[in-house]
């Protein structure tokens, strides 16, 4: 039996309500509100989380393989699988890839992580999806999209959910694109796109599944199907003849939005968080043709949670406030710099300190146990040389000291917030704050390590870790 | 050590934003100063020890600046330290024996960057780890410090009154503007807790000495004035996961080097004045306690009860200190040895202390601190 061994989520802790679009433009497309990723998040760091909510830190259970799909990876050359590897701490000898261009990434990638545990060249594949998209302001899109991840592992033992089934068609359309110099989508006519780039493939890829298993919709306790806006998922889900009330799983299109390639893959996460043994799944998914998949869920749901996942994620909010913020963390709009130097960075040094910086590793004194970060060849404590062994730092403590820092500022907050961190088991770890409010912070304040965006300083990303108020 | 070494001349230029004045101009004017001050000329140097941090094109700088040929200049870089220990370098080069007359110059000129605060160290920068700002760092700790003693922000802006108010009397002072609880208080924050009027003012600026062995002091003067001790240490204790956020080990340990060499038993009883280091209103409240003036967790109260002003009993920054006067970073040790020789000379004009007879300076770059106690012959 070859399927879901393990999962999670991540949704980010801020959302717009959609009436903000309004305020700011006249126009409301939808209801409700949309997840909106911190200025230091993007599909990577989101990923991250997802892969964190589905393992825990410690990666339980491992893998041979990891799979990132996404349409906003930041760069068009470089691989981004690799950073969330050494985040993880992932063995060099984990096959990495990333799946991108396409709303199906998520899905496809999922495709080739069951064939990778089917042939035996990778027996267990952890699959994380993640987007960040942003739509031209004004548009429908702009209210629509939403940001967040979803993670998987595929394997062969224990699993809780079985792919049963797959069936896949391919579509060339040009119905909505984003070519590489673009930073919004665009879409030809609305009812054309729908008509000919959502619901016929996912019509197609479904009626091929159903003749393949010999199913009806009957047999399906829910249907999975990302949409790009509400009317469209009702529509598919009649013409399909499924029953929007009692089959159709919440699109979260008024919770957390259309989430590009993890929209699929989070909708399935929060089925799984209140599905049964017994239950059959059909998923499916669009992007220039279709996937569609028969899932069955199995005794082993029982015993796999995520750490948050989907429910706990939506619950853990906190309102954006204004249209003008939610402009600055996207970068839409240019704001005025701080007088201050340009960050630093160094690929040298960023791959000379590859095995303890981004795993975040300390040293361990073994002499006398002082656990000290970052790593140090000569111990504070007792002055011994080169006698300690890398340990992985705690991502929980509580803060020590703090400030909030006004000169430091950002392109995209008034403030830098910094922290002193008492890490749980040990090491002190000072930290730039993140998703902390002016005021927030006091000494003892839990906080949990995440791993974010830093700056782009020498012209690229820089990603580390950063400490948040726990969630 | 004690009274071997002899301060004859000192100059110091006006600290601010000397945007008409290059780093050579202020080199010059401060190193005139001084040379005048102890009637020698440039040539009478047979060392120079230069602190800057930020710039310095080596000892070129000041060799090219005063045209010295032929004699060693040494640039010293210790971070704010920097000045402190040109100052002494060029005391241990009297001492060496290998020299009679030398100079310890400091400088620094900030304002031709553009920027807001101190530039980043960039041999220190790296590209994910954070590395706080000045007020950043200099933050944790008091915000550790007012959550251990329970006190708010009212003590810390005590201390930024009683600067301004000094300054103000003080023509080379950067800021001459009294300032009052709330504008401190109501101020914009710049790093929690620290509000605008908490934190030393970037300022340009030089400052110089010239010291000769003590035996020849009263050929150039009568007034001269002796080095008595003096101390320096780096202290990585800082950045250990074992700190307390309380105070400095590095001022704490330079201090008793200084005390032991100057036999200084009971320094508040002992010390006349003193010029400390206060780049943030709360780093004068740990000085006070780490130079063991007052008990750690105490010094607060100093803040309030009016002991370190002008009339207090341990009159401290009576020039206006770095946060009033300004903080050229190279330049601020030897400043505040300008300050305390001009107040043991009686020179000090209406900020004038009554009768000192020994003043300490201290420079403090959180993990590196300079004191030396000068005094009366």
């Amino acid at each position: 039996m070859i399927g879901i061994t393990a999962y999670g989520a991540y949704i980010p802790r801020y959302r717009i309500g959609r009436e903000v679009f309004r305020q700011a433009w006249g126009m409301q497309y939808s209801p409700g509100e949309r997840a909106v990723a911190y200025y230091d998040e993007d599909s990577v760091t989101m990923a991250h989380a997802a892969a964190v909510d589905c393992l825990g830190n410690a990666n339980a259970g491992g893998m041979e393989a990891l799979f990132l799909a996404s349409t906003t990876l930041p760069y068009k050359e470089k691989q981004m699988a690799s950073l969330l590897a050494a985040a993880m701490d992932l063995p060099a000898t984990v096959r990495t890839a990333d799946f991108t261009d396409s709303l199906r990434a998520g899905t496809l990638a999922m495709s080739s992580a069951l064939d990778a545990v089917k042939s035996g060249s990778a027996p267990r594949v952890l699959v994380v999806s993640a987007d960040c998209r942003m739509g031209i302001p004004t548009s429908a899109r702009e209210q629509i999209f939403g940001d967040g991840a979803a993670a998987f592992r595929f394997g062969h033992e224990d699993v809780a959910v079985e792919i049963e089934a797959s069936h896949s068609v391919n579509t060339e359309i040009t119905d909505v694109w984003r070519r590489n110099r673009d930073p919004f989508p665009s879409g030809w006519e609305d009812r054309w796109a729908i008509l000919y780039g959502y619901l016929a493939p996912l019509q197609e890829a479904i009626k091929g599944l159903l003749e393949k298993t010999g199913r009806t919709p009957k047999d399906f306790s829910r249907v999975i199907l990302p949409a790009p806006d509400y009317r469209s998922h009702q529509e598919l889900v009649r013409s399909l003849g499924f029953d929007p009330k009692a089959q159709a799983q919440d699109p979260l299109l008024n919770t957390i939005g259309a989430t590009g390639a993890a929209h699929a893959p989070m909708m399935l996460a929060a089925a799984l968080e209140s599905a049964k043994a017994g239950e059959r799944i059909l998923l499916a998914n669009y992007g220039n043709g279709a996937d569609a998949f028969a899932l069955r869920i199995t005794e082993n749901i029982r015993k796999i949670k995520p750490f948050r996942g989907i429910a706990a994620h939506l619950k853990s909010k906190r309102p954006l406030g204004s249209y003008e913020r939610f402009l600055r963390w996207r970068e839409v709009v240019e704001v005025e710099g701080s007088r201050r130097q340009q960050p630093f960075s160094s690929p040298t040094v960023l791959y000379r300190e590859s095995g303890w910086l981004l795993p975040l590793k300390g040293s361990k004194c073994r002499r006398c146990g002082l656990m000290d970060f970052p790593p140090q060849r000569v111990c504070y404590q007792c002055g011994s040389k080169d006698a300690f062994d890398l340990i992985p730092l705690a991502k929980t403590g509580k803060v020590f000291t703090y400030t909030e820092d006004y000169l430091t500022g950002a392109a995209f907050e008034e403030f830098a917030g910094t922290v002193v961190l008492d890490l749980d088991g040990g090491g002190r770890f000072r930290a730039l704050t993140s998703e902390t409010e002016a005021g927030e912070t006091h000494i003892d304040m839990p906080m949990e390590l995440v791993f974010r965006k830093i700056h782009e300083g020498a012209g690229y990303n820089n990603y580390f870790w950063k400490a948040r108020p726990t969630r | 050590m004690k009274d071997r070494v002899a301060i004859i001349g000192m100059g110091c230029t006006k600290f601010g934003e000397n945007w008409l004045d290059g780093p050579y101009d202020m080199i010059v004017d401060a190193a005139w100063e001084a040379f005048e001050d102890a009637g020698i000329e440039a040539k009478d140097l047979q060392a120079v020890w230069l602190g800057t941090q930020q710039w310095g094109d080596a000892g070129m700088s000041v060799a090219n600046a005063l045209k010295l040929h032929e004699i060693p200049v040494t640039r010293v870089e210790n971070f704010c330290a920097s000045g402190s220990d040109a100052f002494r370098n060029a005391v241990i080069g009297i001492l060496s024996g290998l020299y009679d007359i030398v100079m310890a110059i400091g400088f620094e000129k900030l304002k031709d960057w553009g920027l807001r605060g101190l530039p980043e160290n960039p041999g220190t920068a790296h590209p994910v780890l954070y590395s706080p700002t000045g007020p950043g760092y200099f933050a944790f700790s008091a915000t550790r410090y007012m959550y251990t003693y329970g006190i708010d922000r009212t003590p810390l802006a005590h201390i930024a009154v009683k600067n301004h108010h000094n300054g103000n009397l003080n023509p080379k002072a950067h800021y001459h503007r009294e300032l009052t609880i709330e504008q401190v208080l109501t101020a914009p924050m710049i790093a929690y807790p620290f509000g605008l009027f908490d934190c030393c003012t970037v300022a340009d600026g030089a400052s110089a000495a010239i010291l000769c062995r003590a035996d020849m002091a009263d050929r150039f003067r009568k007034d001269y004035i002796l080095v008595k001790g003096m101390g320096l240490a780096n202290s990585p204790r800082n950045q250990s996961p074992l700190h307390d956020y309380l105070g400095f080990p590095a001022t704490v340990a330079a201090a008793k080097q200084a005390y032991a060499y100057a036999g200084i038993k009971n320094p508040a009883e002992e010390i006349s004045c003193a010029e400390v280091h206060d780049c943030f209103t709360w780093t004068e409240i740990s000085n006070y306690e780490d130079l063991g003036f007052i008990e750690k967790g105490q010094g607060w109260k100093w803040a309030l009860d009016g002991t370190t002003t002008l009339e207090g009993r341990l009159p401290v920054n009576m020039d206006g200190g770095l946060k009033c006067f300004g903080h050229p970073v190279g330049a601020s040790g030897i400043r505040m040895h300008y300050e305390i020789y001009k107040q043991l000379q009686g020179k000090a004009g209406s900020r004038q202390i009554k009768n000192p007879r020994l003043g300490l300076t201290h420079t403090l770059g959180a993990v590196v601190s300079g004191v030396t106690v000068i005094g009366l012959p």
